[in-house]
């Protein structure tokens, strides 16, 4: 690695292959954004014109704006459910050695590995099990959808509020104890604000996951209740025009906001 | 009434014992040092005073309340730690104000306590400052200023000056030992250098293994160890191996006999000589010990010089001179006499297994 850095050669491999790796990532985001301008139903290149039509096609769409609705609500709703459970789990993890500490901390992240479709299936089988058990109409609910997504935002808890934790020194927390403060108002003034970036970067890539989620939630919505990556899903299988684009581009501009507005308060690069 | 007082303090994790029944009673106002090297059991001491480390039996006094059963958070010690445990995301004056906070004190007063305590610790004009801001120095003297405006009943201090730099360490530490005269505050130092120990202290007490050694003043540990480690541990010592043949003799493995004190012990012993107990030339005649030995090693340590002189095949002293104006320091193969007093020669009975090469310094 340090014969690659020096020497014109190794610096010219360097720098094309990462320019390479950033292409690979940015540019079918920067095709779908061109896309949403397009004046042409048809998408063919090169464009006929440019127009905004697409953008105000998706007020008309009223599937868009209620899954966009649907979508902040159960992100936001997960995000804040996964915290109250993530924190405190990372937190015993972390600090209070027990039996099976290993496995605990294993299963809290293994949502992150098991996939969407997997997930999505077993939950559903799960929903339907206990409706017919207890006649509570789970399935296809919306607080069936948010315990669902809830799932996807445990794990970036327990891994990055953990990181954040095993980092800590705990002579903070000693000092604070040993200057008056007892366990829980130690945890409040002290400890919380040490771990914040750490909550803060897991509600953030909490939530982006959970309001991207599409293989998982396919089997969880109910009737007339889509998520947004479901509407734009559903409206690709009838149509090809820009909107789903236009619908896209709206999705990572809110996606960016948000990833912009968290770094302003912590440094994301610090955290993950 | 002593301030603190620990009596048979033990811990143990398992089979190992880390501090194996301490007992000590701190008169209120005095400047107490810990000492020994790391894993003696010195922190885990101060760590059960500050009520981090439950004992496993023993008890603490503060005053005449018995703290043993109770958590950190009651029992108004000021710790300061090693690496000073600021609250990163609080100003200067918010970190020494939080001791205050927890104690309810009234807002009006609150300003006032924190900025008299920060000006003990000349930093005043920093409280807006974050710790991040600061240099190590000024940090240390932060979580000096925190831990004393709670005026605590007794102060903690866990290695303060061992993550800054020389200069530094003397400056902080020659603070600290002056705002404990001022304010007349029962203090604990616990530190593995003993330079610093000897600096600030009334009294020590040398730890080795959880067992303390001895306790006792600077004087009293260098003029008198109460052991070979102690001998080693505190200042410099010339050991040589022999056997105390009667009251007040040593006789050497190559044969040769010192006078020495009498301790009253017999049988195989290490003599103790401080290198700087021995006369040179004329002077050395009028001595209890006098001999006559080859230079075999000189070493110019600045103020002083050392010079190691063998005795015998085995038997050699390293003498320390002060460079005085005029000295002519000896070099390597003169013969030089050196002599010292009976007094100077301390004897301690060997442990089997443990003989050491002859004139070794530690």
């Amino acid at each position: 690695m340090l014969a690659l850095r020096e020497g014109w050669f190794g610096r010219l491999a360097l720098k094309g292959t990462a320019s390479l790796a950033m292409a690979y990532i940015l540019l079918p985001l920067v095709f779908v954004i061109w896309l949403s301008f397009f004046a042409q139903e048809i998408p063919s290149f090169p464009p006929d014109g440019y127009s905004l039509r697409w953008f105000l096609a998706i007020a008309d769409h009223k599937v868009f704006a209620q899954g966009f609705v649907l979508s902040l609500q159960v992100g936001c709703l997960a995000t804040v459910l996964g915290l109250v459970l993530g924190v405190p789990a990372s937190l015993v993890v972390v600090r209070y050695p027990f039996k099976g500490r290993n496995i605990a901390n294993g299963l809290l992240l293994a949502p992150l590995i098991v996939p969407g479709v997997v997930l999505g299936t077993s939950l559903y089988v799960f929903q339907i099990e206990t409706e017919i058990a207890t006649g509570y109409p789970m399935m296809g609910s919306f607080w069936g959808l948010v315990l669902a997504h809830t799932l996807i935002v445990i794990p970036w808890t327990m891994r990055l509020v953990t990181a954040n934790l095993q980092g800590l020194d705990r002579s903070i927390e000693e000092a604070a104890s040993n200057l008056g403060a007892p366990p829980l108002t130690t945890f409040y003034r002290v400890t919380l604000p040490m771990i914040r970036p750490g909550i803060v970067a897991a509600a953030l890539f909490g939530f982006v996951n959970s309001f991207g989620n599409l293989e998982m939630s396919l089997f969880l919505v109910g009737p007339g209740r889509t998520t947004l990556p479901i509407a734009i899903l559903q409206y690709l299988e009838w149509k090809i025009d820009p909107t789903v684009a236009a619908a896209s581009v709206l999705q990572i501009a809110l996606i960016a906001t948000a990833l912009l507005i968290t770094d302003h308060y912590v440094k994301l690069s610090r955290v993950v | 009434m002593a301030k603190l007082s620990l009596d048979s303090l033990t811990r143990s994790y398992g089979d190992l014992t880390v501090v194996n029944s301490v007992s000590l009673a701190v008169p209120h106002g005095e400047f107490l040092v810990l000492l020994g090297p790391s894993g003696c059991g010195k922190t885990t001491t101060l760590r059960m005073i500050a009520g981090f480390v439950e004992p496993s039996s023993g008890s603490i006094h503060i005053g005449d309340q018995n703290v043993t059963a109770k958590p950190p958070w009651k029992r108004n010690c000021g710790l300061v730690f090693q690496n000073y445990a600021l609250f990163p995301h609080m100003t200067v004056a918010e970190n020494v104000a939080f001791g205050l906070e927890m104690r309810q004190v009234e807002k009006s007063e609150m300003g006032k306590r924190v900025n008299d305590a920060l000006r003990m610790v000349r930093l005043d004009h920093l409280g807006h400052r974050y710790p991040r801001q600061m240099s190590g120095g000024q940090q240390q003297r932060v979580a000096l200023a925190r831990a004393l405006a709670i005026q605590p009943d007794v102060l903690l201090l866990d290695e303060p000056l061992s993550n800054l730099d020389a200069k530094l360490r003397e400056e902080v530490r020659i603070e600290i030992r002056e705002l404990q005269r001022k304010l007349g505050l029962t203090t604990i130092l616990v530190t593995h250098d003993q330079e610093e120990a000897l600096t600030v202290a009334d009294r020590l007490v040398v730890m080795q293994d959880g067992h303390v050694r001895q306790i006792g003043t600077k004087r009293d540990l260098y003029e008198r160890p109460a052991d070979r480690f102690i001998a080693s541990f505190i200042g410099r010592s010339c050991f040589n191996e022999g056997v105390i043949t009667r009251s007040g003799r040593f006789e050497t493995e190559d044969g040769l006999v010192f006078k020495v004190l009498d301790t009253g012990a017999s049988g195989p012993a290490s003599l103790a000589l401080r290198p700087e107990r021995f006369v040179i030339g004329d002077q050395a005649h009028s001595m209890d010990n006098h001999f006559t030995g080859t230079v075999e090693f000189v070493s110019y340590l600045g103020s002083s010089i050392d010079a190691h002189v063998r005795l015998g095949s085995s038997t050699k002293m390293v003498v320390q001179m002060a460079n005085r104006d005029g000295f002519i320091e000896p070099s390597e193969g003169d013969a030089l006499t050196i002599g010292w007093a009976q007094s100077a020669g301390l004897t301690y009975p060997r442990n089997q297994g443990s003989i050491s090469q002859g004139g070794q310094v530690s």
